[in-house]
């Protein structure tokens, strides 16, 4: 069985087709590894092992059939941030403690036509508000590495739950780091497509201009099948973009000669941990060895980036967030307390204390005699960030940094300072500001044998070359194929 | 004493005829069962996004295109926040600092001015419209009507240059028969698809600042529009006068007693925070649209009314009446296609026609086949009094028989024997009968009281029913009241 839980999609695919398996064999495998691992890890909001073995027959029919692309009767996981028809979905809310999807997410729906297995809803941060799965309403998500350390957040439970194999691939969402920051933490491969690759289309909206759902897997190659299902222009989300969806498998040829990467000063400054630093250079020069080159370069408005990003995130949710107010769906509290009271006491009692303190901020981001100041600041600053971005792409290829400052923390360390945890996000929120794809991949280990993730960040729509350049790197190293105990 | 002029300016929510919402694919169709035409993203579902209809746009084009504006080749989308039961999003999708339509003018004409006056816009732009509370008195819950969340709008905004109750009514209607031409809005006030908002102020004659100005809402009919305004222009002026001050705020009309009452002031005005749509892109309207669409630009009133006076050789006044309306407007060019009298079809139309119409309220319909005697009728009817059938006034009586069926006017003549006696042997008896024994009425006429001619007349008429030819009893009567 331990065997089947840790195949890589290419693998299983090759047992899938040569009948040595079954995709209900499979799926059964990763259902028993959930139900013996998700006690200490709480990975899963909800799990859905009737759905997957329903899903996982109809695969079998198909593989059987000669109808199977690469996804069919995969395990996958799905964060409870994006919608599946039939399955409770909360983002991690108590708001919506027993929301029904009533339809599917675009990428779900792209998931299902490809036959992959759906075991479960992934925990992440309430509305994906958060950098350590602390603030779930359904209780935090450990770290496989070390259970007493967070796994980073929002889409912890997604990084955790791949670490775990709990699932081959799952999906995460990534608004300033919430694929990148827990895949770095949990020592696995994620990928924040480029702004408009990838449907928005039933996914709870956090930060609208900044969401992006992405693919979780244990290496690039898993991933780049998981983007391949999803992406792709969506006539339901008119930020998505029509542009070809390659075959991202296929660009990995293992070739980065001549790629010209780029190294910002500003990511390797004071404030980096030792370790970290360690092992972001020494994956930039594994990059060198095979044949990119290196230079430094400078992103000069990076130290905007956070209070730029908190601006127009808090601002964008504390509208996106308005109508979870009690009246059509979800929890409903002070019903006789009259409107206002209704929705005082529904928003009051269904929400986080984090999840409150964005709205307010971004409340007040946007009021009169403040926007000017705030928001339409934070507007003029994305742009420059943008431009940052832009200039350095007009002569490098790919921009390499540290994914994080620092490996995991433990459980409680920054839960108290709300300033210290968003600068865990530090390196990961210019990508989403400037829309850019960033693959983080790990690359290292501390001292305490806790995982280190670098990312590569790319030109717009260009996750060909990033995949390329992560998967080279790892056809030539080994750290994504380290497990947890 | 200082007089005062009034400075109104009038905000027009026209609810727009596509087939589909603005954001997602629900019937837009007025009257269906409570919340009949919601899907996931009208209700405001998590995960929704929403995707513009196209046609909406092409309305929003055409409207400005036929109101002079500035269609603007990029606008935006942004969100208006608010809290309210009926805005499932907590945000309405609206234009707020790009509007699609800038500028134009909409001219008007009051009756008895021989000169057109051109009342400027501010703006039209785009937005979703939000769903209805109803209160339910039987189990005393509030509950929430989702149709119409999400039915595409027009906001067309006026500058603050109408100057009285009078140049607001001709706009509006004006304004109305426009979009009614383009097709776009039914105008249906009382429904809701066509709405008002009035900012009404008042400053000393020849003042060129703006006074403090009242937000007038829930006016829905033209007549509301017109009497909200002549209250509110009083209530400011006596409190002027009086040493009071007005207060910036929201006043509703209370159409029962006929008077505004304050709503809400400007220090509780809701803050909206507005900021540009992220769930859509900019909207850019390419020059070629833009030029399309100014190609299948239909006829508008002005143009109609000037056609029709050159045409059908109408007055002024009555080419105006029947072209302020489309569909009374069809209805008169369908008569005149079947019988060519128009000043007679003019007069029929803007006469009985319009009043059957206007008492059945069919005012809001734009279809005139709804209406209670057709086009062809109408001009079968008047076709008989044209060939000497029948006198106008028992024309008068058969419109009547006609309404609601669709028999011809000359079945109902034959029916009821009511063809016109223009038979002179048969008439010429009965003008002897009536004359018989009226020596002195006869001698009183030929005295030089002309008036008893009248006085026969009716005697003849009421001895035919009316039926006599009018004409033919004139001449016999001449003839016999002169000779001895
Ligand atoms: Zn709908």
């Amino acid at each position: 069985m331990s065997d089947l839980i840790s195949l890589s999609i290419d693998e299983a695919r090759r047992r899938l087709d040569a009948r040595e398996i079954s995709s209900l064999e499979l799926t059964e495998a990763f259902l028993a590894r959930i139900e013996a691992t998700q006690g200490k890890l709480n990975t899963f909001i909800s799990t859905t092992p009737e759905m997957a073995r329903a899903q996982a027959e109809e695969a079998d029919r198909r593989i059987a059939s000669g109808d199977a692309g690469p996804l069919c009767g995969i395990p996958v996981g799905v964060k409870d941030i994006i919608l599946a028809r039939g399955t409770r979905t909360t983002a991690a809310s108590a708001i919506l403690k027993s929301y029904e999807a009533p339809y599917d997410a675009t990428v779900v729906a792209r998931m299902r036509a490809a036959g992959a297995v759906l075991v479960g809803k992934l925990n992440c941060d309430e509305f994906a508000m958060g950098s350590s799965n602390e603030n779930s309403a359904y209780g935090l998500t450990r770290n496989p590495w070390d259970t007493d350390r967070v796994p980073g957040g929002s889409s912890g439970g997604s990084a955790a739950a791949v670490a775990a194999r709990q699932c081959i691939v799952s999906l995460g969402t990534d608004t300033g780091g919430s694929i990148r920051q827990p895949a770095a933490f949990c020592g696995v491969t994620g990928l924040k497509p480029t702004y408009g690759r990838v449907s928005r289309y039933g996914v709870i909206a956090f930060a609208s201009s900044l969401d992006q759902v992405g693919p979780i897997g244990r290496s690039v190659r898993d991933a780049a099948h998981l983007l391949r299902t999803i992406a792709g222009h969506d006539r339901l989300d008119s930020t998505s973009v029509d542009n070809p969806v390659p075959d991202y498998c296929s660009a990995l040829t293992g070739d980065v000669r001549g790629l010209r990467v780029a190294l910002p000063r500003e990511y390797f400054a004071d404030g980096l941990d030792d370790d970290v630093r360690r092992a972001v250079q020494a994956a930039a020069q594994q990059l060198q060895s095979l044949g990119a080159t290196l230079e430094d370069v400078s992103l000069p408005h990076t130290e905007y980036a956070i209070a730029t990003y908190y601006l127009i995130a808090t601002a964008e949710a504390s509208s996106n967030l308005a109508r979870y107010d009690g009246t059509r769906y979800g929890v409903r509290l002070g019903n006789d307390s009259g409107l206002l009271g209704m929705y005082r006491k529904t928003r009051a009692g269904g929400f986080g204390p984090e999840v409150k303190r964005r709205i307010m901020l971004g409340t007040h981001a946007l009021s009169a005699g403040y926007y000017d100041a705030y928001y339409a600041k934070a507007q003029k600053v994305r742009t420059l960030i943008r431009r940052d971005f832009n200039s350095v792409f007009a002569n490098y290829d790919l921009i390499l940094a540290p994914t994080t400052p620092t490996p995991a923390f433990k459980i409680g360390e920054k839960t108290d300072d709300p300033l210290q945890m968003y600068l865990t996000d530090i390196f990961t929120i210019s990508a989403n500001l400037a829309g850019l794809p960033g693959l983080a991949l790990p690359c290292g280990s501390s001292a305490d044998g806790l995982p280190i993730g670098f990312q590569l960040i790319g030109k717009p729509f260009d996750e060909e070359t990033v995949l390329r350049a992560g998967d080279a790197y790892q056809r030539d190293t080994d750290w994504h194929t380290r497990l947890p105990q | 004493m200082t007089d005062f002029e009034a400075v109104i300016g009038l905000e027009v929510h026209a609810e727009l005829l596509t087939a589909s919402k603005i954001f997602c694919g629900c019937s837009a169709k007025f009257g269906a069962a409570p919340n009949e035409n919601t899907c996931p993203l009208c209700i405001g579902m998590p995960g929704v996004l929403p995707v513009l209809n196209r046609q909406v746009v092409e309305f929003g084009i055409k409207t400005g295109l036929a109101i002079h504006c500035e269609i603007q080749q990029r606008s935006r989308w942004s969100r208006k926040n608010y809290f309210y039961p009926d805005l499932p999003k907590g945000y309405q999708i609206t234009q707020y600092d790009l509007p699609i339509c800038l500028g134009g003018h909409v001219d008007i004409r009051l009756e008895g001015e021989d000169q057109d006056r051109s009342i400027p816009l501010t703006r039209i732009h785009m937005e979703e419209d939000t769903g209805k509370n109803i209160h339910d008195a039987h189990t005393d819950a509030s509950l929430v009507d989702y149709n119409r969340c999400g039915v595409p709008l027009l906001e067309i905004v006026s500058e603050p240059d109408l100057r009285s109750s009078a140049e607001a009514g001709a706009y509006l209607r004006k304004l109305r028969a426009i979009l009614q031409y383009l097709q776009v809005c039914d105008g249906n006030m009382e429904e809701g698809s066509f709405r008002c908002d009035a900012n009404i102020s008042i400053r000393p004659q020849g003042a060129t600042e703006l006074g403090t100005k009242a937000e007038i809402k829930n006016l829905n009919s033209f007549r509301s529009v017109e009497r909200a305004i002549d209250y509110e222009i009083e209530r400011q002026t006596k409190a002027i006068r009086a040493g009071e001050s007005i207060v910036q705020e929201t006043r509703l009309w209370d159409t029962d007693r006929e008077v505004t009452r304050s709503m809400r002031s400007k220090e509780s005005a809701h803050d909206y925070r507005y900021f540009s749509e992220p769930d859509l892109l900019p909207l850019d309207v390419s020059a070629d649209w833009i030029e399309r669409v100014k190609g299948e630009l239909p006829e508008l009133p002005d143009e109609r009314s000037a056609r029709f006076v050159s045409e059908y050789e109408l007055p002024a006044y009555d080419a105006e009446v029947l072209t302020a309306r489309k569909d009374v407007a069809d209805y008169f060019e369908a008569a005149v296609g079947i019988h060519r009298n128009p000043k007679a079809v003019s007069n029929w139309v803007m006469g009985e026609v319009l009043r059957i119409v206007n008492d059945r309220k069919l005012d809001q319909e734009l279809v005139i086949e709804a209406w209670p005697v057709s086009a062809q009728q109408l001009a079968g009817l008047i076709a008989l009094i044209d060939d000497g059938t029948i006198s106008g006034k028992i024309a008068k009586s058969v419109f009547e028989d006609l309404l609601d069926n669709d028999k011809s006017p000359a079945s109902v003549v034959e029916e009821k024997g009511l063809s016109q006696v223009s038979d002179s042997a048969e008439l010429e008896s009965i003008v002897d009968g009536v004359l018989a024994g009226q020596d002195d009425k006869i001698a009183e006429y030929r005295a030089g009281k002309e008036k008893m001619l009248g006085f026969f007349v009716g005697q003849i008429m009421k001895k035919t029913q009316g039926k006599a030819n009018p004409k033919l009893v004139n001449e016999i009567l001449r003839k016999r009241l002169q000779s001895n």
